[in-house]
Parts: structure tokens; C-alpha cells; sequence
């Protein structure tokens, strides 16, 4: 069976279609510049360890009461990850420049610049939002789990313990940001371990810093470049693999990683079906015959 | 398990089925539901408690949550269900796209006669497949969300997997179908869908190579999790590729079932050529993983990852790549110079398990390498699997005991343009209460 004019309309109807459903990747996660992020510098030579911050994330948030109650010391034998139920957790490492002095470092969602997550989800369920955070909507959320692969932090969370679970991870306390007003955790921290701030002024502060006190700080400020950038930035004393943090990720933004492939869909998509049309005009050749012959098997 | 069902009955022997009418149509349907032949095979029964208990599974499972059946954890998000289930699955369903691509694109005739078996297993692996998606989505109820527009997330990979998933299904419905309308003799929709068959495979095609490619581009978001060995820009094309030679090797296993167990669907024309067929596929395949293993040399070669290849997972690599592709590779090229059949049979079964280290590599055992704790598939995980595999082999065997699949249809010979033009005054009168 030769195609005919009606055959291509319908091919090239539905890959229209397609086209316009797939548009470039560029545009999922353009970098918005008329608004300045907020985020957080978390300087961890200042940190004391009291776990005010994870206890404010806990009310924040409306979380269970953790096991172990927000008081004891005793969490930290133990490196441990954010869960469903803590979005923001404490970890201790030794200290080699002055081993009486442990380092905390906190662990949770960095809020990058371009998040992974937000790329990933493929219903709008995770969002950067203008102000900074990367929020989620449950709503939209099908479980599918795009963003916990994704992450290159390892930050999403999955209540695999619910028929009705959801995605759990720190969103950023979305509301207070967006009035301007520091998170639940900046606001807990007695020692001003936890900044809150414009992204920028941030970096400002925290190069001051560095310049300042060169023997506190290690020089270099986690979560400038990383991944492209992230909201909530890091300061150490030591080198930044022996807080736990990796370092390995490179600068590249995650969203990057798949923009190459996905630019390429609508060409393939409109390309294709003109190519694979071509085929079958060529090894059809003479057309009235073949409009005869009965293909079988079709 | 040996075919119950009697050969196909000669044309104008068989009771006229009045399926033009509803009723008759539901008549018809309920009595082809019946199991043709015995019941109580050993294969019945063994697949029929492995389904049962596979349905029991997955009733907890949306009870009490995936935890309760799977081993998936915070660090795997992903395990078997979406690793073996519908990254393998849908690699070997690739035989669908290329064969198609060869019989109405390029016409070549020599694959005509198992064209319809290949799409139709095509089809029901994307049938099954989808459904086994839905058991590994935490809330399957808003797996339309993407679909109807509430969220449209395309700058993400999934999204466009997603929609192409379901538009090439709809494709291999559409190229299924004339088989279905034959056997309900539904003559006026046969030929609406044969109409369509060159645009649906023409769209089949393009859809499939950009959702096999996704499903590899899945995995372009996971640099820092997935071994260097295995993680490449290159992905999508690897899986691309890869695609093709896993349908080709998946096409020679599938016939060398059905032509055991369904020999007598299998008309004459079809026996005679199929050494041909057989031989024709493995050089196919061969030609394919010689380019696939040459991308894979440039890719050592560009991440200067030579040196790795001396550690355990640097081993394991090796295992796959020589092992379950090189080595199969030779075979096939042996077997075409020496026209052993046999010897591509056998290769392919060693090229399927090729394809399955690598899918399972790339999604499960070669991501996140690293960790302490890692992850393998629960009891449950694996028996929901062979559960999925038995229903496909169920619908596929019930299909085929009933359609013109292997073998044509007596009252739609190539050759006839429809029925229509027949002499037999029964097809003559299902043509007229169809119409």
C-alpha cells in the first residue's frame, strides 16, 4: 500500500501535535533575573550542635515527635539522613583542627538554583518558586520517584509505608519567605549558624568572612557553583569532604544533563516521519501498481 | 506446554458468528472466552497459582504501601518493577517497531508472515508493562495528571516518555487490530485499519525510537549515582540501539516458542520460509551490536576509563559487554556463515541475557554502587514480576488460539483485495451486517 496525500496529512497532523506539546527544554527551567532568591548560609564553624533548628522544623512543618527527643546528644553515634518524618537533620564529625571541638553540619534540601527534582517531575509537582524555594505539590504528585533519582543530594523522601504516601523533603517554609521573613530554622538558631538572606548577599557575606578569618574557614563556600548553585550554601573549617557533604558533583546545573536530549525530541519527532515517508515513496516506486498490490498482513 | 486447541478449520466449515449486531458480538466474545482444550495443564496451574499469589501481593501492596512488599528503599527509589518490568520489558518489545519498519516501510516481504505476532507481543508487552508501572507508582490515581494537563512538566524526561508510551501503545493497537477484526470479521473496520497502517507505522517508529532513547535519558540525571563505566552522555543512543538488537533477539526466542507450542496456527508458507526469517534477523542483529559495541569502545576511550576496567565492577562490566555482546555477536556472525539456525537461536538467548545485564546494570545494580547498604529484590518483588509475565502469556496465548496471527485468516488471503470479493455467501452476509 502506498501512502497518499491523506496519510501523510495524518502523520504530519499528529507530529505537529507532538511539536507543540514538546517544546524545548530551555523553558521548563529558564533562571528567572528580576527576582533575587533568598536562601541560607549555614557557617558550620558556629554551630553548636543543639538541634534548635530541627526541632523549629519539626513545628514548622507539623511533624511527628521524633524517638529520640530534641534534647539528648545521643543522635549523633550515628550519621544520619533526612527522613519522611525530619526534613532537616544534625550530624557530627571530628574536628582535626581542634579535635575538642566537634563539627555539625546540617542536612537538607539545598534549594539549587536549577533543581534536578523540579526538571525531573513530570507533573509539575515540584517547584521552584521565584523566591527560592523548591516546594512541592501533592496534589499533582503520582509517586513515581523521578525525584528522588534525580537528586543529586539524595533529598526527597518517600512514605513507603502508606498506601497514600507522598514525597517529603524540606520546601523551604515557602510562606515566610515570600514575605520576606527568615525560615522557622534561621529564626530557631541561637548562634546565627543559619543566615537568612538574599542569595547574593549571602555569597557576599560569606567571602567576607573567609577574607577575615583566614585560619576559620577553609576557602571555599559549598553550594556556590555546585550544581549549578544552590539556595542554601555552606561554610567549614575543614575541607568539605570530611563534613559528609560530596564534592564530586561537579558545577554543571543537573536540568543540563537532559536539555541536549530533550531539544532533540521535536526534531526527531517532525524529521522522522518525513524520513521514514521517503522510504516508502522510494521502495514503492511505480505508485499505481502498487496501490493494487494488497499488502498483506497489515 | 503443548497447543490443546484443534487446527484452524478450512473456510465456510466454521459456524457463522452474527458479530455485526451487539448482541451477537457479546455471544461471540463470551463464547470465545472459554478455554479452548484442557484446563489443567501443568503449565495452567503452575502460572495460575503464580498469578493468584501475584494478586494477593499486590492487594497488600495497595493496602499497606510499597514497603510492605518491596525492598525499595530511601537510597533505591527504583528497583525490579521499573528496572526489569518496564526498562528491560520494553527494550525487547522493540522487535514490534523494527519489523514493522522493515515489512511496510521498506516492504521487504520476507518478514511478512511474522509481522503479526511480533506487534501483537509488542502490544501486550506495553499492556502489561504499563500496568506493572501503575503497581510501582505510590499514587497510580494521578498518573493522568501529565496526560489531562494538570502539570504539564515538559522539561523533564519522564514527561516525554510518558506520552510517547501511551501514544505508541495506541499505535500498536491500531497495527493489532486488523488481526481482532478478522476474527470478528468485522470486514468495513478491517479495512479502515489497514488504511492506516502505514501512517500508524510510520508515527510507531518515530515514537519508539524516542521512547526507547528516553528511557535511557532517564538515567542522564543520575551522574553521581550511576558507576562511570556505565554512565554516559551517550545513554539514550546506547539504549536506542540496544533496543533493536534486544526485539531482533526476542523475536527468534518468541517463534521458537510459538512454533513449538502453536505449530498447527502456523500455515505451510510461513514453516517453509522461517529459516530464512531466522537467519535474516541475526544478521540484523549482528550488524546492530557491532555498531553498538563500537559507541561503547568510544565511550571507555572519551571518559579515560580504560583503567577501571580493573576493578570488580570494572570486571562485571566486562562480564556484559564481552561476555553477553561480543560474544554473541561472533556467534551470530558464525552462525549466518556457517546457515546454522540452530546457532542463532541459541545466541539469541545469550543476546536477551546481555540486554538484561545491561537495563539492570544501568537502573539497579551499577546505580549508586557505592553504598553500604544495597539494594536486591524482595520475594515479593520478583513473584509480582513472574505474576505480570504469566497474564501476558495467558492474553497472548488466548489470542493467538483465536486470531489469524501465525498463520492467515482463510477468508482473507493475501491476494483478495476484502472479503467482499469473495464467493462465499457467508462472508458475504457477516460483510453486509457489518456494514
Amino acid at each position: 500500500m502506498a501512502i497518499n496525500r491523506r496519510d501523510f496529512l495524518k502523520v504530519a497532523g499528529t507530529a505537529g501535535a507532538l511539536l507543540a506539546g514538546a517544546r524545548p527544554a530551555q523553558a521548563a527551567h529558564a533562571v528567572r533575573t528580576d527576582v533575587e532568591f533568598y536562601g541560607l548560609l549555614i557557617d558550620t564553624t558556629k554551630c553548636i550542635g543543639c538541634r534548635s533548628c530541627e526541632e523549629a522544623c519539626n513545628a514548622k512543618n507539623g511533624l511527628p515527635k521524633p524517638e529520640v527527643s530534641f534534647s539528648s546528644e545521643s543522635v549523633f553515634e550515628k550519621k544520619r539522613d533526612t527522613t519522611p518524618e525530619a526534613f532537616t537533620v544534625l550530624n557530627r564529625f571530628p574536628n582535626e583542627k581542634s579535635p575538642d571541638k566537634p563539627i555539625f553540619v546540617r542536612r537538607q534540601c539545598m534549594h539549587c538554583t536549577e533543581p534536578s527534582c523540579a526538571s525531573a517531575c513530570l507533573c509539575k509537582a515540584m517547584v521552584k518558586t521565584p523566591e527560592g524555594p523548591t516546594v512541592y505539590h501533592k496534589d499533582r504528585c503520582m509517586g513515581c520517584r523521578y525525584c528522588m533519582v534525580s537528586c543529586p543530594f539524595d533529598i526527597p523522601k518517600f512514605e513507603y509505608d502508606s498506601p497514600s504516601p507522598f514525597v517529603r523533603k524540606c520546601i523551604g517554609c515557602p510562606d515566610l519567605v515570600a514575605k520576606g521573613e527568615p525560615t522557622a530554622c534561621a529564626q530557631a538558631c541561637p548562634e546565627g549558624a543559619t543566615l537568612f538572606g538574599k542569595r547574593r548577599e549571602l555569597i557576599e557575606e560569606a567571602r567576607r568572612r573567609i577574607y577575615q578569618s583566614q585560619d576559620r574557614y577553609y576557602p571555599h563556600i559549598y553550594g556556590e557553583h555546585e550544581v549549578g548553585g544552590t539556595g542554601y550554601m555552606f561554610l567549614s573549617a575543614v575541607p568539605f569532604e570530611k563534613i559528609g557533604v560530596r564534592t564530586d558533583l561537579g558545577t554543571k546545573n543537573y536540568p543540563e544533563l537532559t536539555s541536549g536530549f530533550l531539544s532533540s525530541v521535536p526534531l526527531v519527532d517532525i524529521l522522522w516521519p518525513a524520513v521514514l515517508f521517503g522510504f516508502n515513496y522510494l521502495v514503492s516506486g511505480k505508485e499505481k501498481e502498487d496501490t493494487k498490490e494488497d499488502g498483506h498482513g497489515e | 506446554m503443548e497447543s490443546n486447541v484443534k487446527p484452524m478449520p478450512a473456510a465456510g466449515r466454521m459456524p457463522v458468528p452474527d458479530t455485526g449486531t451487539l448482541s451477537g458480538f457479546l455471544r461471540f466474545f463470551l463464547q470465545e472466552l472459554k478455554p479452548k482444550g484442557k484446563v489443567l495443564t501443568p503449565f495452567n496451574v503452575i502460572t495460575g497459582i503464580i498469578i493468584l499469589v501475584g494478586i494477593g501481593i499486590i492487594a497488600v501492596r495497595f493496602a499497606k504501601g510499597l514497603g510492605a512488599v518491596t525492598n525499595l528503599s530511601q537510597a533505591y527509589p527504583w528497583g525490579i518493577w521499573i528496572g526489569f518490568d518496564v526498562v528491560t520489558g520494553v527494550a525487547f518489545a522493540g522487535g514490534a517497531y523494527i519489523l514493522t519498519f522493515a515489512v511496510h516501510i521498506l516492504k521487504v516481504k520476507k518478514y511478512e508472515p511474522i509481522v503479526r505476532a511480533t506487534v501483537l507481543n509488542g502490544f501486550l508487552a506495553y499492556v502489561f508493562y504499563s500496568g506493572a508501572l501503575l503497581l510501582d507508582l505510590g499514587r497510580p490515581w494521578n498518573v493522568i495528571n501529565p496526560i489531562v494537563g494538570r502539570g504539564f512538566g515538559y522539561g523533564s524526561v519522564l514527561f516525554l516518555v510518558a506520552w510517547h508510551f501511551l501514544l505508541y501503545t495506541l499505535c500498536l493497537f491500531v497495527e493489532t487490530a486488523p488481526a481482532a477484526a478478522e476474527w470478528l470479521r468485522w470486514v468495513k473496520a478491517r479495512r479502515i485499519l489497514r488504511k492506516m497502517t502505514t501512517a500508524t507505522v510510520i508515527l510507531g517508529v518515530t515514537l519508539s525510537t524516542l521512547h526507547q532513547a528516553g528511557l535511557g535519558g532517564l538515567f542522564l540525571t543520575a551522574p553521581a549515582k550511576i558507576h562511570p563505566l556505565w554512565y554516559s552522555s551517550n545513554i539514550p543512543v546506547l539504549f536506542f540501539i540496544s533496543s533493536m538488537f534486544a526485539g531482533f533477539s526476542m523475536i527468534i526466542i518468541e517463534s521458537r516458542f510459538t512454533h513449538r507450542i502453536f505449530s498447527d496456527r502456523v500455515d505451510a508458507e510461513h514453516h517453509a520460509s522461517h529459516d530464512r526469517i531466522l537467519l535474516g534477523l541475526g544478521k540484523g542483529s549482528a550488524s546492530v551490536m557491532s555498531a553498538y559495541l563500537f559507541l561503547k569502545v568510544i565511550d571507555l576511550t572519551h571518559g579515560h576509563q580504560w583503567g577501571m576496567l580493573l576493578t570488580p565492577m570494572g570486571f562485571w562490566y566486562l562480564v556484559e559487554v564481552l561476555g553477553f555482546t561480543l560474544v554473541p555477536l561472533v556467534l551470530y556472525v558464525a552462525a549466518i556463515r556457517k546457515r546454522s539456525v540452530e546457532l542463532v537461536r541459541n545466541t539469541a538467548f545469550l543476546t536477551a541475557v546481555g540486554v538484561i545485564l545491561n537495563r539492570l546494570n544501568i537502573s539497579v545494580i551499577a546505580f549508586k554502587w557505592y553504598e553500604a547498604v544495597r539494594y536486591y529484590p524482595s520475594i515479593g518483588e520478583i513473584w509480582v514480576t513472574l505474576a505480570v509475565i504469566s497474564m501476558e502469556l495467558w492474553v497472548f496465548r488466548w489470542v493467538i488460539n483465536r486470531m489469524p496471527i501465525l498463520g492467515e485468516h482463510p477468508d482473507f488471503k493475501s491476494g483478495k483485495e476484502s472479503a467482499k470479493e469473495t464467493n462465499n455467501p457467508e462472508v458475504v452476509r457477516w460483510t453486509v451486517s457489518a456494514s
